[in-house]
């Protein structure tokens, strides 16, 4: 047993961790080892990829390519490859992972189970719809092949799926088609959520990513930068700097607080509107932009963080952001990177995939115990109310009538459960 | 442009994989896959290939013990030409107490991780003479600088390995070939998974690999990697008997 934290690093529990290194050894080892969970890089905030006092699969270890047409764009690979290494690889041979989260840092199958979003939803929806095949593995010796069309069911389960469905061994992609690692991106400086709104709506058609940092510490909240950006023409192939920080140490105690968010998120803002325009950026920069600074989540010291990240429906997607903001700016918490975007009108690939039609923020929180805790709560109304949801790749601590409401389609999808499968998430919100 | 030439014994294991990428990556090269099991290198030669779609990969699957096939397996490669770099990576770890309680596992361990590796080594070392070309580079370990009671099985193995570079060197001091001795400190790697259940703090195999491909290049005798274990490895090396004997590693 060791100690094993997700990304919040809230708590550092005993693990069993079990290496899946071959991918003919996987089954074997899942039947005789169990009730455990995948764990890929353990990018996910809460609980998703933990499974205290049991068993871990980590799938590092299958991080092999097995296939890359480059005519087509279509790739196999085994599912603890790391988004970096697919982009590293393909890029320079004109193609792209379509959809793609804010850390390249995680593996296939981490960006499958959690169905992951990108700034360019309203164009190409989730990571999910660009997947052709999926070899999983269930711990009672199925093997299960499955696709958009082959025993789509089974698809839909595990696209989103959190793991529960069996462990993913092997995927194939469809990559999309790129000139080089550039973008022409924009900076645009908004003073309220009124505009917001119209940069979001006026960039749908122009602009494949759209996203932007809100601050909401300011009285009245919905000042921001909104950026935009589409894939540039040049072909040149440039690797970017590799210079890394990392945070070399976990404080004693949170460095975030309300005095230095304050500041963070007023030079943050002066620095944007600073800088605001057009530019030509590299990939990395403008889609991963903490990657460079490694374990940023120590910042906030040995009591770990929160993400609060949920997504209410268009119609009422201003009010009730405006009404989350004032609950936050009330509560004196503040959240130090504010992410707010909207979500394009697409069917979701799967049945508990996260992304609906709408706007979604993800506001980060130092750990205070109860006073943060009383604040999701708030919150919790605010998204229930209007028919929202929370993303169970960052939530810890949802209540499970908040979850079964935000998810419908529940029922369906526990019918695809691998019994011998259960993670702290599953046990907080499904029972097992 | 021709194509470096590169053979790789124990290509399954961790470190040397993670050499063939950085290979594969920066050059077009034409690799050797040297290993006991064909469905495990077929893996790492599809991916390799996926990496690097110009060079060339070839697979064999050979014997690691008996001194006329691990002959034979030498003279099939330089067979089609002189070879840039041999990497002879393969060993394990074996559990110490085991082999306390069982000759037979001693002995076993002893081979795979000293004799096979020496054998390995005088057989291209015969083709490389002739060629008088080409760099080989052997893992050691830090194991092998001293006996320790946790693992002296393994150190002792090594420690043979160190012995039979240093008399490679001296045999091809002033010649075109060169010898390089590594000696790997604890690394990330399925040989070490249990000990890092244990809480054990571990090197990541892609940095020691890229410091591996840095002292090839450079025909480094003996390389520590990470360089760390230079100085820690001297000091324990230096330490009194009446002191290292008090200490429980
Ligand atoms: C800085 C940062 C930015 C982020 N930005 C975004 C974003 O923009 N959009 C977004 O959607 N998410 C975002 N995320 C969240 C992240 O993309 C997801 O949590 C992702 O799932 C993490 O992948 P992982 O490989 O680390 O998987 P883990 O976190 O280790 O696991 C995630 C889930 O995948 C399952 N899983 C992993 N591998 C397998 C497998 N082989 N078979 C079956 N199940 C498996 C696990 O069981 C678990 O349920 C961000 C996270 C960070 C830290
Ligand atoms: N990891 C460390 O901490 C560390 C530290 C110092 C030195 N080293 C040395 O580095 C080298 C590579 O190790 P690694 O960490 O990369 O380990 P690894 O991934 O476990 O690889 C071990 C390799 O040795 C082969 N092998 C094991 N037993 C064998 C046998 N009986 N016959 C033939 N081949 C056998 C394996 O082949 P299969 O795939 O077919 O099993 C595999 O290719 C070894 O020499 C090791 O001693 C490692």
């Amino acid at each position: 047993m060791r100690p094993v934290s997700s990304w919040g690093r809230l708590n550092a529990l005993p693990h069993e961790v079990i290496s899946l290194n071959h991918p003919e050894r996987v089954q074997n080892q899942i039947s005789k080892h169990n009730p455990g969970i995948a764990y890929g890089m353990g990018r996910s905030y809460g609980d998703a990829c933990l499974n205290p006092n049991g068993i871990l699969w980590h799938t590092t270890g299958l991080d092999r390519f097995i296939q890359f047409n480059d005519n087509t764009g279509q790739l196999v690979c085994e599912a603890g490859v790391l988004l970096r290494d697919i982009q590293r690889l393909v890029i320079p041979r004109g193609w792209i992972l379509p959809v793609t989260p804010g850390t390249q840092l995680i593996t296939v199958g981490g960006a499958i189970a959690n169905d992951v979003h990108g700034k360019n939803h309203h164009v190409l929806g989730s990571f999910g719809d660009h997947v052709k095949h999926i070899r999983l593995l269930r711990t009672d010796g199925q093997i299960i092949e499955c696709g958009p069309t082959l025993q789509p069911d089974w698809f839909a389960a595990t696209v989103g799926g959190l793991g529960l469905t069996g462990v993913m061994v092997e995927v194939e992609i469809q990559l999309k088609r790129v000139h080089g690692p550039w973008l022409n991106t924009e900076t645009i400086p908004y003073d309220n959520l009124n505009e917001f709104f119209k940069l979001a709506d006026e960039s749908e058609a122009g602009w494949e990513h759209t996203v932007s940092w809100v601050d909401c510490l300011t009285e009245g909240g919905g000042r921001g930068i909104f950026m935009r950006g589409n894939p540039g023409k040049t072909a040149q192939y440039n690797k970017l700097d590799g210079r890394k920080l990392t945070m070399p140490i976990v404080p004693p105690f949170s460095l975030v607080n309300t005095l230095s968010l304050r500041a963070f998120n007023t030079t943050y803002f002066n620095l944007m509107k600073w800088r605001a325009g057009t530019a030509i950026t590299h990939y990395e920069k403008f889609f991963y932009p903490l990657d460079n600074i490694l374990e940023w989540n120590r910042m906030y010291g040995p009591k770990g963080f929160y993400q609060y990240q949920c997504v209410i429906p268009r119609e009422v997607g201003q009010d009730g952001v405006q009404s989350m903001l004032a609950e936050i700016s009330k509560s004196g918490n503040g959240s130090f990177l504010t992410v707010l975007k909207t979500f394009g009108n697409r069917h979701a690939t799967g049945m508990m995939s996260f992304p609906q039609h709408g706007v979604t923020l993800a506001l980060d929180f130092p750990n205070q115990g109860t006073s943060t805790l009383k604040l999701f709560e708030r919150l919790d109304i605010i998204v229930r109310e209007t028919g929202g949801r929370i993303y169970l790749a960052k939530d810890a601590r949802m209540l499970r009538d908040m979850f079964e409401t935000g998810y419908p389609r529940l029922q369906e999808f526990l019918k695809y459960r691998d019994p011998g499968i259960s993670s702290g998430l599953s046990k907080r919100l499904m029972g097992f | 442009m021709d194509k470096k030439r590169i053979v790789i014994i124990g290509a399954t294991s961790a470190i040397a994989e993670h050499c063939a990428r950085l290979w594969a990556q920066t050059n077009l090269i034409d690799i050797t896959l040297v290993g006991r099991d064909t469905s495990r290198i077929e893996r790492i030669a599809k991916d390799l290939q996926v990496r690097s779609p110009q060079s060339e990969i070839h697979i064999v699957k050979t014997g690691f013990i008996e001194p006329n096939v691990i002959q034979s397996t030498a003279d099939n490669i330089f067979a089609s030409g002189p070879v840039d770099i041999v990497l002879i990576a393969h060993g394990t770890l074996p559990d110490q107490i085991d082999c306390q309680n069982n000759l037979s596992t001693t002995h076993d361990a002893l081979e795979i991780n000293g004799v096979s590796p020496a054998l390995y080594a005088e057989a291209f070392a015969r083709h490389m003479a002739v060629a008088n070309l080409g760099t080989l580079a052997i893992i050691g370990s830090v194991a092998g600088d001293r006996g320790r009671k946790s693992n002296y099985v393994y150190g002792a193995a090594k420690g043979l390995i160190t012995r039979y570079a240093q008399g490679l060197q001296h045999r091809f001091a002033g010649t075109g070939v060169k010898v390089v001795l590594i000696k790997p400190g604890p690394t990330d790697t399925p040989m070490t998974a249990h000990l890092k259940n244990q809480g054990a703090k571990l090197t990541s195999v892609e940095s020691v690999a890229k410091n591996i491909v840095k002292a090839i290049e450079h025909g480094k005798a003996t390389a520590y990697v990470p360089c760390k274990w230079q100085i820690i490895m001297l000091i324990i090396r230096h330490l009194p008997a009446f002191i290292f004997n008090k200490l429980n590693i």
